[in-house]
């Protein structure tokens, strides 16, 4: 059971992370984050970095439409942007990458700000409509300003280098990509601990009656919406560096769809969410693939027989996580915590 | 702390500056389509006063205050808050200027705690922007250490809501819930407070904690409250200046005692008929 977490000043307890148990484990995840590397070998890197930048579009997009309730899919579209812009001026600029990383954000953030101009008028479905709408324009610039993204056949790219050292291999590029995601996490984890973060909420709840609260509702949209593009854009961005290919298919709108599957098994409107959600989409049908693979040597023809399965499998597991736990991931986690906490006393 | 250095500097002398107007409402017309909603209303709020409007479901109570905060566009007519006129002036605007309101049909955010309802009250007084948000460093910090040790002991202390702070508000009883969008609104750092219908809905201990408390925010915080209510009893005792309005428009207005015993008012209510006995039994009855 929990006890004792007496706290002396409001700073102390609008601490991120309040209790020294949490903190413990903050280390100890930020610890094995930076030891990870050394003991997997590079198919496991190459899915870590995959989950990772799938955290922080993921984390963008809850911002957008778990926090502030305007439903999106342009997501794809807006990394598609910030990888094509990390792409151009990688191979025309030769940049560092960070701050071609920040131009990614930024370029994702302004489009992200148009595409949101509708968001005053409307909501729901029509504000996801909408955004279909957007992110097959961009679908089609990409693809035909050849010109410029060098049409279907895309752009390839040198690797992100630094002081002459060029992140080439997944464990590698892992060291770009994850204090990247861990930095933008605790950002996204901040911004819900001042006025911006509670106005978007506000926004989400009832928006009518924040505006009567002194909330300028088409700042604060936009504002969301630049946010979430800026995630959308750096992630589209490690993207690029992680692949080092960009083409217009690389941002297909199911890729937008999976972000929203993510957020809504994770939890919409929790940062914890996002990630759960995120690691959830991404790992499971790898999971579910080397549970296949383990099967093969006993059973030959296992690979194409348990292949349709393993989709039906991993779509019937959204559903019943939908079904059991509607708040998502993030909540079953609240929950096993409130257990722990409570522990021996029951809930 | 800071709140009542405001308050006191530019609001708080309530003796000596009663009588000025702080919200005036000018042949005020709203209609949607062929229904006159209200039509040429004018009063006048004093500053420091407790001011309430009464008046038949469906007068137009609600309507006037949402063309007060900014809700509506009226199609006729101004509403003048300190002295400057606010047609032009949209909704967020007004709230930073100092009106507050609370709402008939409770409008507090439910995916958010308590204590971050009551601080979203302070949104336009703050200055944090976005890049401070996501470092949480210097400016965002000091102003949330500031404005939770405001809310903590200006405002969660003054209603007594101590206890619920950190839960969620759709957990709360009415009553509760009402307390606490009292409490948003005076985080809005509010010269005038709008409430529309304070205590609807609640048992007598509710209702006399809330009669209380908008009577301390009266004189303690010197703020002008401008409230509807049905509720005759706690009108009358609160009330400095009481408006009845019926049809979209104003009846009568004046002292309570005045305004309870207008034959007007008491048809508006209670119907035509005898007056006299009506009057009669209105008066026991309440």
């Amino acid at each position: 059971m929990r006890i004792g977490t007496v706290k002396e000043s409001y700073i102390a307890d609008a601490a991120l992370f309040d209790t020294k148990v949490q903190r413990g484990w903050m280390f100890a995840l930020l610890a094995g984050l930076l030891l990870l590397p050394f003991f997997t070998g590079q198919y496991a890197s190459y899915l870590v970095c995959l989950v990772l930048i799938n955290i922080v579009s993921t984390a963008g997009l809850n911002i957008l439409t778990g926090f502030t309730g305007l439903v999106s899919l342009g997501q794809a579209a807006f990394m598609g942007v910030g990888a094509y812009t990390v792409a151009l001026m990688e191979i025309k600029l030769g940049t560092p990458f960070l701050l071609n990383l920040l131009v990614a954000g930024g370029l994702a953030a302004v489009i992200g700000i148009v595409v949101g101009l509708p968001s005053l008028r409307v909501k729901g479905l029509y504000l996801a409509i909408a955004t279909i709408a957007a992110s097959v324009i961009l679908h089609f610039v990409f693809a035909n300003w050849t010109s410029v993204t060098g049409g279907v056949s895309g752009l390839s790219m040198p690797p992100a280098s630094l002081f002459g050292f060029e992140f080439i291999q997944p464990d590698q590029v892992y060291w770009i990509i994850m204090p990247i995601t861990v930095i933008m996490l605790f950002g996204a984890a901040n911004l819900f601990r001042t006025r911006i973060g509670r106005a978007f909420i506000a926004i989400r709840d009832r928006d009518i009656s924040a505006e009567v609260l002194g909330i300028r509702l088409l700042r604060y949209k936009l504002l969301s919406f630049a946010i979430s593009s800026f995630y959308a854009g750096v992630a589209g961005g490690l993207w690029a560096y992680f692949f080092r290919v960009v083409t217009p298919e690389s941002f297909p709108l199911t890729m937008s769809i999976f972000f929203l599957a993510a957020i809504i098994v994770g939890g919409m409107g929790s940062i914890l969410g996002s990630v759960l959600g995120a690691v959830f989409m991404t790992m499971v049908p790898e999971v579910l693939k080397m549970m296949v693979g383990v099967l093969s040597p006993i059973w030959p023809d296992a690979v194409a027989v348990m292949s349709p399965v393993r989709i039906i499998v991993f779509g019937g597991l959204i559903i019943i996580f939908l079904i059991f736990e509607p708040d998502g991931l993030a909540e079953i986690w609240r929950n096993i915590r409130r257990f722990f906490h409570l522990w021996p006393f029951k809930t | 702390m800071q709140m009542s250095q405001v308050s006191e500097q530019e609001v708080s002398p309530t003796l000596h500056t009663e009588g000025r107007e702080i919200l005036g409402v000018q042949g005020l017309s709203l209609a949607f389509g062929g229904v006159k909603a209200l039509s040429h209303v004018s009063f006048s709020v004093k500053e420091g006063s407790i001011t309430s409007v009464i008046g038949p479901n469906g007068a137009g109570k609600t309507s006037l205050f949402n063309s007060i905060s900014g809700f509506y566009t009226p199609n006729e007519g101004t509403v003048k808050f300190l002295g400057q006129t606010m047609n032009n002036v949209p909704a967020p605007d007004r709230a930073e200027l100092g009106m507050a309101r609370t709402f008939q049909n409770i409008a507090l955010f439910k995916g958010m705690t308590v204590l971050d309802n009551i601080k979203l009250g302070r949104h336009a007084h703050m200055k944090t922007n976005p890049l401070d948000a996501l470092l949480y460093f210097g400016r965002a910090r000091r102003e949330e250490a500031e404005l939770r040790k405001e809310v903590e002991e200006k405002i969660i202390d003054f209603l007594e809501i101590d206890h619920i702070r950190n839960q969620s508000v759709a957990a709360l009883s009415y009553g509760l819930q009402k307390r606490v969008e009292l409490a948003r609104a005076l985080a809005m750092k509010p010269k005038i407070l709008l409430l529309d219908e304070p205590v609807a809905g609640m048992n007598r201990e509710e209702t006399e904690d809330m009669a209380r408390f908008i009577l301390d925010v009266k004189e303690e915080w010197g703020v002008t409250v401008l409230m509807v209510e049905h509720d005759m009893g706690l009108v009358m005792d609160l009330s400095d200046h009481v408006v009845c309005i019926n049809f979209g428009q104003v009846i009568t207005e004046g002292l309570p005692h005045e305004v309870q015993s207008h034959p007007d008012v008491i048809s508006a209510y209670l119907g035509s008929g005898d007056v006299a006995a009506l009057r009669k039994k209105f008066k026991e009855g309440k």
